[in-house]
């Protein structure tokens, strides 16, 4: 492999991570506050993306405002999935919520077929000029690119100050350590729990319309492999971490691209990367990079 | 409160599957070859069903695996009955390997073999998987199928790869499906009333209290992981006989078929083998009803068109409901024996005194 | 009144816990225990919440590992084994907070225990590598296919774990209540079906974390007549865990005093009652005084 070959694998890896890494985020602050896995997640993402698509193709508007709109969209979405299937079973089994978790992954999917239409639609509602591709010697990066990176930096700095350096970001990571203490200490748990629906639902919305751009199609079931490896990732860097969240997604997306770079034949196991890595991980380090959580106690 | 002694019970339970054999033979007479097909395919998913509950259900963990074991059933057995020319027609991108291109074997054994090859496929996905517990292991065995659905997906010279298995012998009546539901039923219901199905009921309640009665929570997870997974297979062997063209997209053989597994154990009542069985006869039975749903319709003289999708968003939807408002399903964890019904009929007489 | 065993008694160490040790993280929750139970002997294991006793039960039963020290059961170094195979070697615990399988019927709470009685084949190879004489070679049956294929092989042993079910369930007063799930059964019941269950995985050896817990006077007292009563029955040595000072000093003969992970007194409980260190151990803490 030459120093180009290499020079593109890791800008592309880096690209892959960051759109794993908006996902993740969205799936590790909601485990760490409700031990559930968000499957919905990666659908939301998708209608997310097709209310951006007909925010253009339907309503003619800008395509910067039908990306503002599909990202509000979204956030919506979540806000409603986490009030109409999930508030009512917090108190039931964990793996009854797991279980309606897939079930609203499906409804949402199944709902996108009907109102959508089963058929994959191209995405091509964005500006021609991020189709421009810069050549610096014989490394050849579209604008799309650092649109995308860009893009993908800015939130990732936006979501870390608000963890980090606000008083609602400390309500949410107080709260994901115990919810019955912080709700003593005066913090509005459901507020908190529907703040971090919405969050993580735009975030991953943002992921997924330039997740679009960039494979420029949409379909019904586009967000539920991007979800899967996102949650994967949420769990390589140690789930209910943000921090780990965002190293998982980008050591998940280097690895995809750089493993192919290096064994072209490994490229139809691509998609299996993940499991295999997540599978590893789980017999040696269940905990993940960043260690979140302990073993139950006796 | 009487109870029904064992000599009636099984003298009830030989007639009851007496009587549903000539009413399936009734059937398969009478309505011709559309609703043999479905009853045919009721009693696939049932084998399906049923052990996917005896795991999810009975056992108490969560595996989203159900569909990789299928898959390996499936391609097992059609690999082993369909004809050698058709072997050597279909496999054009790459040859298929030694042995497979040289073997074509009688219906029965293809299945039996599909059931083990599935069974020590669950072997080798539980012993890792196992270690962990509750979504972890679902997540887990989630990405084992994803694995085994992308290495079929590559694996051209044995597979015949994204291309899939055409021709498959249409071998899987409403015998072979029935005749093999009524097997995993007495296999499975034998050992959830068993001393083997108490550890495990047991285990799916409290592991450390099991554990702590001597209960070797792992080996008994992996034993009830590996009879799944053997009657995953043979569901697999019988689904593929009668699809007759398989393949190894997400949709067919992938995470939608352990949905729709998941979707009739639910309807059912997880850890429920007659509630299985009840859940994949009406998913069977409303997945063709609801087809006229998608279909275009004339409705006083108004031209409606069909909407596709619309079934599976029924089905998406009574499955939340469920969770949300009746999370046993129809059977919880009971099971429809002559003893529930009785109990059921003289409480009903009882309400009315 | 509670006889002590004298001297005269032939003494057998059924448990011999040394130099015990279990640090969690930075946190040493259990420092150099020494103790042992002699057979038939009913021990005490008292001290403040937080002291470490039921992480001793634990490391007893295989649930932790310690970090180090040994423990030997019935001159069997046990150290580090399975929780499954504690049981089958003949030590049987019940929990704090009762953990029964409440949707479960009582009989078949009980019968879940009797499972062991299939399970024990690893349990008797250590005992037969421990002492070849008593313990025959054990032979591995597949009893799992049995159970399936329900040889007669496994209709007997089903029909004897049922009726020793019944005969504990009759010892313990819970006979009519047999086919009634667990959760149904009031509180006290349900601390006796948990002492029946672990009673019919047969072992020599009981362990009762906290049985008074939650109990009034009077079934207290009943409690105390009832653990005398099995122990008689089913010739155990018992360790308990309790917090109920007058229920430990009526029932034990000797006890152990656990603060911060250490033993600060041991003796008969007489001794105990006026040990300074206890006393202050307990100061503050009205409920105990």
């Amino acid at each position: 492999m030459s120093s180009s070959n290499l020079i593109q694998d890791i800008i592309n890896g880096l690209l892959l991570g960051g759109l794993y890494a908006l996902i993740a985020i969205g799936y590790t602050m909601v485990y760490g506050i409700l031990r559930l896995i968000n499957f919905a997640h990666g659908d939301i993402l998708m209608w997310g993306v097709y209310f951006a698509l007909y925010a253009v193709v339907a309503l003619s508007m800008p395509w910067w405002i039908a990306f503002v709109i599909g990202i509000a969209l979204a956030g919506l979405l979540g806000f409603t999935v986490e009030k109409v299937a999930y508030k009512p079973l917090r108190s039931a089994p964990r793996i009854s919520s797991l279980i309606t978790a897939i079930g609203m992954s499906f409804f949402l999917e199944s709902l996108a077929v009907v109102v959508w239409g089963g058929i994959p639609k191209s995405f091509n509602i964005y500006p021609k000029f991020f189709n421009r591709t810069l050549i610096f010697g014989h490394v050849r990066i579209q604008m799309l690119t650092f649109f995308i990176l860009g893009v993908t930096f800015i939130l990732l700095l936006a979501v870390l100050w608000l963890l980090y350096r606000t008083n609602t970001g400390t309500a949410m990571r107080a709260i994901a350590t115990d919810i019955p203490t912080t709700s003593l200490m005066g913090a509005n748990v459901n507020n908190i729990i529907s703040l971090t629906f919405i969050i993580g639902s735009m975030l991953a919305a943002t992921s997924g319309i330039m997740w679009a751009m960039r494979y420029p199609q949409v379909q019904p079931y586009m967000g539920f492999v991007p979800g899967m490896k996102a949650f994967i990732a949420a769990v390589i860097g140690g789930i209910g971490s943000v921090p780990g969240a965002l190293v998982g997604g980008f050591l998940l997306g280097m690895t995809e691209i750089i493993v192919v770079g290096l064994f072209p034949n490994l490229a139809g196991y691509r998609d299996a990367f993940a499991y295999v890595i997540l599978i590893v991980l789980l017999m040696f380090r269940p905990t993940g990079i960043f260690r979140v959580y302990s073993e139950q106690k006796v | 409160m009487k109870r029904i002694s064992f000599k009636l019970n099984f003298v009830l339970t030989t007639l009851f599957v007496i009587g549903t054999g000539f009413f399936l033979l009734w059937v398969s007479n009478s309505f011709g070859g559309y609703w043999d097909r479905i009853i045919t395919l009721m009693g696939i998913y049932g084998i399906m069903a049923v052990s996917y509950t005896l795991v999810n259900g009975v056992t108490g963990i969560f595996s989203l695996g159900h569909a990789g074991f299928i898959a390996i059933g499936a391609y097992t057995a059609a690999l082993l009955t369909l004809p050698i020319q058709q072997k050597a027609m279909s496999f054009f991108i790459e040859p298929l390997i030694w042995p497979l291109n040289s073997i074509q074997m009688g219906f029965l054994p293809a299945t039996i073999i599909g059931g083990l090859v599935a069974a020590f496929a669950a072997f080798l996905v539980g012993y890792p998987s196992l270690r962990v517990t509750g979504d972890y292991f679902a997540i887990a065995t989630f990405g084992f199928a994803e694995i085994i659905r992308i290495v079929i997906q590559n694996s051209y010279n044995i597979t015949n790869g994204s291309l899939g298995l055409k021709s498959i012998p249409p071998y899987t009546t409403i015998w072979w499906a029935w005749g093999w539901l009524l097997v995993t039923v007495i296999v499975i219901g034998s050992l959830k009333f068993s001393s083997y199905g108490r550890a495990l009921r047991a285990m799916s309640e409290d592991t450390v209290a099991a554990r702590a009665m001597g209960i070797d929570v792992f080996k008994h997870q992996l034993i009830s992981f590996v009879v799944s997974g053997f009657f995953a297979g043979i569901g697999g062997a019988l689904y593929a006989h009668w699809l007759t063209t398989i393949d190894p997209r997400p949709t067919s053989l992938g995470i939608m078929l352990t949905f729709f597994v998941l979707i009739m154990i639910v309807i059912g009542g997880l850890g429920s083998i007659s509630g299985a069985v009840l859940g994949a006869i009406f998913f069977a039975f409303f997945a063709q009803w609801l087809r006229i749903v998608e279909s275009p319709m004339n409705f006083f003289g108004i031209n409606i068109p069909g909407i596709p999708g619309m079934s599976m968003l029924i089905f998406a939807i009574i499955f939340i409901l469920i969770m949300l408002f009746r999370r046993k399903g129809i059977m919880g964890k009971d099971e429809l024996s002559w003893q529930y019904i009785y109990n059921y009929f003289s409480k009903k007489a009882g309400d009315q005194d | 009144m509670i006889k002590i065993k004298g001297k005269d008694a032939a003494k057998k160490e059924v448990l011999k816990l040394e130099n015990l040790t279990i640090r969690f993280g930075g946190l040493t929750a259990v420092d150099s225990f020494n103790g042992y139970l002699n057979k038939g002997e009913l021990i005490g294991l008292i001290g403040p919440n937080g002291a470490g006793k039921t992480t001793i039960f634990n490391m007893i039963t295989g649930i932790y590992k310690p970090t180090f020290g040994t423990i030997t059961f019935n001159g069997i170094n046990i150290t580090g084994i399975k929780p499954q195979i504690t049981t089958h070697l003949g030590i049987a615990r019940t929990f704090q907070n009762i953990r029964l399988f409440s949707e479960m019927s009582v009989l078949e709470n009980v019968m879940t225990a009797e499972h062991s009685w299939l399970q024990n084949y690893k349990a008797k190879k250590i005992l037969h590598a421990h002492n070849p004489s008593e313990f025959p070679k054990p032979h591995w049956k597949p009893w799992f296919w049995s159970a399936v294929l329900k040889t007669p092989d496994y209709l007997k042993v089903e029909r004897k774990m049922k009726s020793y079910a019944h005969d504990l369930l009759k010892e313990v007063g819970l006979d009519k209540y047999a086919h009634l799930k667990a959760s149904a059964l009031p509180y006290g019941p349900q601390r006796k079906l948990e002492i029946a269950r672990a009673l019919a995985t047969k072992p020599s050896l009981l362990l009762l974390d906290e049985p008074a817990a939650g109990m009034n006077g009077q079934e207290t007292q009943e409690l105390l007549e009832f653990i005398e009563n099995i122990r008689e029955k089913f010739s155990l040595t018992i360790l308990l865990i309790e917090h109920d000072m007058k229920f430990v000093m009526k029932i034990c003969e000797r006890i152990y005093v656990l603060d911060y992970g250490k033993i600060i007194a041991h003796g008969v409980p007489k001794e105990i009652q006026s040990d300074k260190k206890v006393i202050e151990a307990y100061l503050g803490d009205e409920s105990y005084v």
